[in-house]
């Protein structure tokens, strides 16, 4: 890599949450500018250069058409392209639509639902170009941003394990939720990444860094279903959050909305 | 080996220590320079946290465990020690979730490299059990014993001064009986109570025990209180259901590696790491450096791990135990059976912590009845 890499962060669909974060690594921030050349970061910045780049965060899914086109030329002009947070990498809440009628949300929300130019469905940046790393959560940790950073500059791979939020959960000593007081907890299948905030304050897990590294979610959702739970709200729980249209988390809510064989619906 | 019992031929007689000089307990202990850490309640649980004042005792309360589900309850009467085995173990206090065990700088000769010091003040443990006192026997032979010696363990583990508690009780997940580690606590604490209707019948495990004990309100157990005291341990062994047949374990499990029992269990499995998380025998951790921007500072810092993780087992060239049930029957062959091969002790002592703390409620005596059952 060149010996001050060039930098541009690019936003699609999304809050713009994500590279916030790269703004509220306060304390880092300055060695971060001295270690790389940020040339495109129109959420910091009015300059803008054109690429190539060494390396560029993209924040948001693909929605829309000027979207397809975009992110091809962002893969044309990076090196390394790196998605940040849950839109980026899983196509984020507003893939919601994608068990829906994006035509009739259109009709209505806007009065001239035809000034609107968008695709039916919301997806993550890997479904449309070769992406090298992607960096989960919602929004992302900026210490695992700048884990991803550090990284690149080193020539290296970002570590950043894969395992269930459990594991953290046990190392700050806090007590499973699910065992303890029945909660219900996303943390067994999802990624780790945020410390395992939420069981510390006695909350479940919902998933805000998507599914973990070869998820059993069929065992979590019989579980949650054995403690009371309706299939259908086992699928909200899993749909509803910024990560419901991961793979392996649309597998599984997919799965419980077929009826049983022979059986009724479900409620 | 372990340490052997120094004081099991030399016991002092046993003594009483009224309730409310618990309190004198445990001043002497933070007198003496210990952080004293025990029983408190905490997020519906009885963890293991410090202590200052035996008012943060969980005193009337207990717990019901069954696979999967830990509740606190409400007991009919006042004890301090009436409960159960709960999600924390002493692992945490001797074996650190994270430490960081060396540093680098970058100098201009080159890189400097240091050991970093661990810091932490002397631990008193006060409420150990029996199947806990064993648990730090096993991982006595994993971190001071094997080849290679852990700085931070063994530094923790001779200085930790250990009160331990006999139980009175036992959950429906406790096992100790069929693992030949309790109910009754027979070595390796300094102090040893058991919690009597009126007082606690007060017994020296050492030496050091012995000096502690020297400024203590003691008095002299009388008949009525060691016949109590039997009837309290008597009901823990009464109340200890659950067992796990030991005959031959090694060679059953080892020989039944092909079992379709695994590929079931994998189904409910999560992997998700909480079963070798609570339990107080799993040793494993994984190793970072961790550099900062400059790249003029680097630490190398420790985690417990799991055996459980994809990435555990990831070697050049790809990952070794790539399915949940690999990965399950490593953690349940290790733990029943090679740990015998490795350490020459099961690292199973029948606690239960990993049958109560798995989310969706995996019981490891029904995995291995299942194998013995139906020899693969």
């Amino acid at each position: 890599m060149a010996a001050c890499p060039r930098l541009a962060v690019f936003k699609f669909a999304s809050c713009d949450g994500c590279q916030l974060s790269l703004l509220s690594l306060e304390d880092e921030l300055l060695t971060v500018a001295d270690r790389l050349d940020i040339v495109y970061f129109l959420e910091a910045t009015s300059r803008v250069e054109p690429g190539p780049y060494d390396i560029a965060l993209v924040e948001g899914s693909i929605t829309t058409p000027d979207d397809l086109a975009r992110i091809e030329q962002v893969r044309r002009d990076a090196k390394y392209l790196v998605t940040i947070g849950a839109c980026a990498t899983a196509g984020g809440i507003q893939a919601l639509r994608n068990w829906g009628d994006s035509a009739e949300f259109l009709r209505a929300v806007y009065a001239t639902p035809s000034y609107i130019e968008s695709l039916a469905t919301s997806t993550p940046i890997s479904a449309h170009v070769r992406v090298d790393f992607e960096l989960r959560g919602c929004p992302i940790d900026k210490y695992q941003l700048l884990e991803v950073l550090q990284a690149l500059l080193a020539g290296r791979r970002p570590r950043l394990p894969a395992h269930s939020v459990c594991l953290d959960c046990k190392r700050r000593g806090t007590v499973c939720v699910v065992v303890a007081q029945g909660v219900p907890c996303l943390g067994p299948v999802t990624h780790a990444g945020c410390g395992a905030i939420c069981p510390s304050y006695d909350r479940g897990c919902y998933g805000c860094y998507g599914p973990c590294a070869q998820p059993n979610l069929a065992s979590l959702t019989a579980q949650l279903g054995a403690n009371g739970a309706t299939p259908r709200e086992t699928i909200v729980q899993l749909r509803s959050s910024f990560n419901g249209y991961a793979a392996e988390i649309r597998a599984e809510s997919d799965r419980l909305e077929l009826p049983p064989p022979g059986g009724a619906p479900h409620g | 080996m372990p340490p052997a019992d120094s004081a099991a031929s030399s016991r002092l007689p046993p003594q009483l220590l009224a309730k409310e000089d618990l309190q004198a307990l445990l001043d002497a202990l933070r007198r003496a320079g210990y952080r004293v850490v025990g029983p408190r309640l905490s997020q519906g649980a009885i963890v293991i946290d410090e202590l200052t004042d035996i008012a943060e005792l969980p005193r009337g309360w207990t717990d019901e465990q069954v696979a999967g589900q830990y509740r606190l309850q409400r007991r009919p009467d006042e004890a301090y020690f009436g409960y159960n085995v709960g999600p924390h173990s002493w692992k945490q206090f001797l074996f650190p979730p994270q430490a960081t065990v060396a540093a680098a700088e970058r100098t201009a000769e080159g890189w400097e490299l240091r050991t970093v010091d661990d810091q932490q003040p002397p631990y008193a443990f006060l409420g150990a059990r029996a199947c806990d006192l064993a648990a730090i026997a096993v991982q006595d032979r994993t971190f001071i014993h094997a080849q290679y010696a852990d700085p931070i363990y063994r530094r923790r583990r001779a200085e930790a001064f250990i009160v331990a508690v006999d139980c009175g009780q036992a959950a429906s997940t406790c096992f100790c009986a069929s693992m030949n580690t309790g109910p009754a606590c027979r070595q390796g604490f300094d102090l040893l109570l058991t919690e009597l209707a009126g007082a606690f019948l007060f017994e020296v495990g050492t030496p050091r025990g012995a000096a502690l004990a020297a400024g203590l309100p003691l008095r002299p157990a009388d008949e009525a209180a060691l016949a109590e005291a039997a009837a309290v341990r008597q009901q823990a062994v009464a109340q200890v259901s659950k067992q796990l047949d030991t005959t031959d374990i090694r060679q059953v499990l080892l020989g039944s590696l092909e079992h379709p029992r695994w590929s079931q269990v994998a189904e409910r499995c999560l992997s998700c790491t909480n079963c070798t998380m609570v339990c107080p025998t799993c040793f494993c951790s994984s190793v970072r450096e961790v550099g900062d921007l400059s790249g003029e500072h680097v630490e190398r810092q420790r985690e417990w791990d799991s055996c459980f993780n994809v990435d555990f087992s990831y070697l050049s060239g790809g990952i070794v135990r790539n399915q949940i049930r690999a990965r399950y029957r490593q953690w349940l062959t290790h733990k029943l059976a090679s740990w015998i091969d490795q350490f020459d002790v099961s690292g199973c002592v029948g606690c239960g912590r990993c049958i109560t703390w798995c989310p969706v409620g995996i019981d490891l005596t029904e995995e291995v009845a299942a194998i013995r059952e139906e020899p693969a």
